[in-house]
């Protein structure tokens, strides 16, 4: 970034937006397509006005086929083409996932290495705005179980703005999920804000006492608590992992070799998720350095439920992280 | 001059229904002696269709295929010795010995791979006739799939799909009466399969799938629909296979007679029959193709016998690309 850059005002969904109209622009090889990206502006509203710009070659509005629209996109990466596919929300994805799996993962390893898949998709993940059991789960861990995908979750500004451009230059396929609750996020980019790595996680703040690792919304969540801890003399280490498969181990385990106490903040459920992954790698490699066991702040096991008070619930908050991190430090 | 040129189109139609019948049987063979593992399916009784339609097929087009893919393959020219070789599970293989008999793949001849999830190729066809439109490129993308294909939702999402955005896709229905073996009568509420594009706008039509030159005059004018840009073209070629579905299959669901009936048809002493009736093939000529032939087949197994082992160092290599490509 130049330092002579100006710094301009903007969103998260408009950071995403910038994205992509930059990777159009770049490269002709590159569209978008999905449910309701083009007249209607997209769900979330990430596409406004890129119809009009780019017109129904480049901006293709789709059936709701998921299966149908995610495989052409595969088919079409496969042909030399550059394909952006949104599936409008995660639960979505999930009548996709015999091409995404059996596919997209696959094609490269079971054709001998003869065949990649250069495609990027992009969806909606996470609960907290009452869309109930159907619209607001948190399967990116689930992905991230895939050997062949690359997995992202971009929570800052410069990485929703930076991360699409990287992942349009992977020869494999990239998922960047995208937490819902982020798209109104404010903050300010350079205007010549650009590619971001999508490899490696990052310390979005740092501190000695303990380890809050996370990703996505909890990123902020995570934030906020630490910033609660410091007023009480904790100070916490806040990683953001960015990318889910491959996991920068380096990163988190550098930390804990510093605060001998790592905690876990994860949106998706706790069985068999990220966060299960995440503590298992601790325990392989980082067991001796460590003054307690890992703790892990997850969903609750629970289809997300409509009611705001249980949705609340169901999910890591501030207080909870506040109350965790607490504990460990005091009883480690 | 006319006649010998189509005398020399029935038997090049002859000679790779023959080579695919012939080295099907060779790999059922080396399946009983354990030489090929996993899951065989073969396709014998259904030569017609794929050496028919690979006829009017150009190199640039691209072909999807499904896990009972060897006559696609053979038919497209793939080299019987990579693909025996891959059902060896060599590195010499087609796939190096990472896919096998349901998921060969050849980029040098477009074959986009045996798809072993039923309909799982569909979309597939879609995107590569997607790619090719965008950049201008006027090729054809084929997709095989079977009957039991069209009772999957993916199916109608790729019609729909495909005749709304006039992809240039020709999709090849072998209907051999059977899912596996679940008869089509249990399976389709309309078992009329070509009249399923009429829902999609999708031009198309039934083809006798055991007679080769039925099928390759059905398929031209079906690619030739595609390739002057009137969106996919549905080809319900109706056929039969004469084996049991994989190796592991006891036949309960058919009767003998009603296999036995079908090889009255079978589409190879339909050519050949055909052939010297019209006095243009002697028994001695086809004597001399069965050797060909058989010589093809075994310099397939020759090869695929002295291959080699990947190093199990490699295992994990090809889940991500080891360059970047452009």
């Amino acid at each position: 970034m130049s330092e002579q850059s100006a710094i301009r005002a903007t969103t998260y969904r408009e950071a995403v937006r910038e994205a992509i109209r930059e990777a159009l622009l770049k490269d002709e090889r590159v569209f978008l397509m999905g449910e309701d990206v083009g007249h209607y502006g997209g769900c979330y509203a990430v596409s406004k006005g890129l119809l009009a710009e780019f017109g129904p070659e480049r901006i293709r509005d789709t059936p709701l086929s998921e299966s149908a629209f995610v495989g052409a996109g595969i088919g079409a990466a496969m042909g030399g083409m550059r394909p952006i596919v949104e599936i409008m929300t995660v639960n979505f994805s999930l009548l996709a996932l015999d091409q995404i799996l059996n596919n997209a993962a696959t094609i490269l390893h079971m054709s001998g290495g003869q065949f990649n898949v250069p495609l990027v998709i992009r969806m909606a993940t996470g609960a907290g705005r009452q869309l109930a059991a159907q619209h607001a789960h948190s399967l990116e861990g689930w992905f991230a179980h895939i050997p062949g995908l690359r997995i992202v979750t971009p929570a800052t500004l410069e990485d929703a703005r930076g991360m699409l451009w990287t992942a349009l230059q992977e020869p494999d396929p990239v998922i960047i999920f995208e937490n819902n609750t982020l798209y109104n996020l404010e903050g300010t980019l350079p205007e010549n804000a650009g590619p971001i790595d999508i490899d490696s996680a990052k310390v979005r703040r740092s501190g000695s006492d303990l380890t809050i690792i996370t990703y996505s919304a909890s990123l902020f969540k995570s934030l906020e608590a630490a910033e609660t801890l410091a007023r009480e003399g904790i100070e916490a280490e806040v990683i953001d992992l960015r990318s889910l498969r491959p996991l920068d181990d380096a990163t988190y385990l550098a930390s804990i070799a510093k605060t001998h106490r790592a905690l876990i903040v994860d949106e998706g459920w706790r069985s068999g998720g990220i966060s299960a992954e995440i503590s298992a790698r601790i325990m392989e490699k980082a067991f001796y350095d460590l003054d307690l066991p890992v703790m892990r702040l997850c969903s609750a096991e629970v289809p997300i439920p409509y009611a705001r008070h249980m949705e609340e619930a169901a999910l890591p908050q501030v207080a909870s992280i506040i109350a965790a991190a607490k504990r460990m430090v005091t009883h480690g | 001059m006319k006649m010998d040129n189509e005398k020399e189109r029935m038997l090049r139609l002859l000679r790779k229904m023959l080579l695919i019948r012939r080295f099907e049987e060779k790999s059922a063979e080396l399946y009983t002696a354990t030489k090929i593992r996993g899951f065989l399916h073969l396709y014998i009784g259904e030569e017609a269709v794929a050496v028919g339609v690979m006829e009017v097929l150009t190199p640039e087009d691209a072909i999807v295929a499904t896990y009972r893919e060897h006559g696609q393959a053979l038919a497209r020219g793939m080299s019987p010795n990579a693909i025996m070789a891959e059902m060896y599970g060599k590195q010499e293989g087609c796939s190096r010995g990472r896919g096998g008999s349901m998921h060969l793949f050849d980029a040098a001849t477009r074959f986009y791979g045996g798809n072993a999830i039923v309909g799982g190729g569909l979309p597939l066809s879609l995107g590569l006739a997607m790619a090719d439109k965008m950049q201008g490129k006027s090729r054809v993308t084929c997709c095989f799939f079977g009957d039991g294909a069209v009772a999957e939702g993916v199916f109608h999402e790729s019609m729909n799909l495909a005749s709304l955005w006039k992809l240039p896709v020709l999709f090849v229905c072998e209907n051999n009466l059977y899912a596996m073996g679940t008869a089509i009568c249990y399976t389709q509420a309309v078992p009329e399969l070509a009249s399923k594009g009429a829902g999609y706008g999708v031009q198309s039509s039934s083809v006798d799938g055991m007679d080769v030159l039925a099928v390759g005059e059905a398929a031209r004018i079906a690619t030739d629909h595609v390739r002057q840009g009137n969106g996919p073209y549905f080809l319900e070629c109706r056929t039969y296979r004469f084996r049991p579905h994989s190796m592991f299959d006891t036949e309960l669901y058919r009767t003998r007679e009603e296999v036995q009936e079908w090889k009255k048809r079978d589409p190879i002493d339909l050519l050949s029959k055909r052939l010297k009736d019209d006095g243009l093939f002697s028994d001695q000529e086809m004597a001399s193709m069965e050797r060909d032939v058989a010589g093809e087949v075994e310099a397939a197994v020759v090869f695929a016998e002295a291959g080699t082992w990947e190093p199990v160092e490699d295992l994990t290599r090809f889940v991500y690309s080891e360059k970047r490509v452009p």
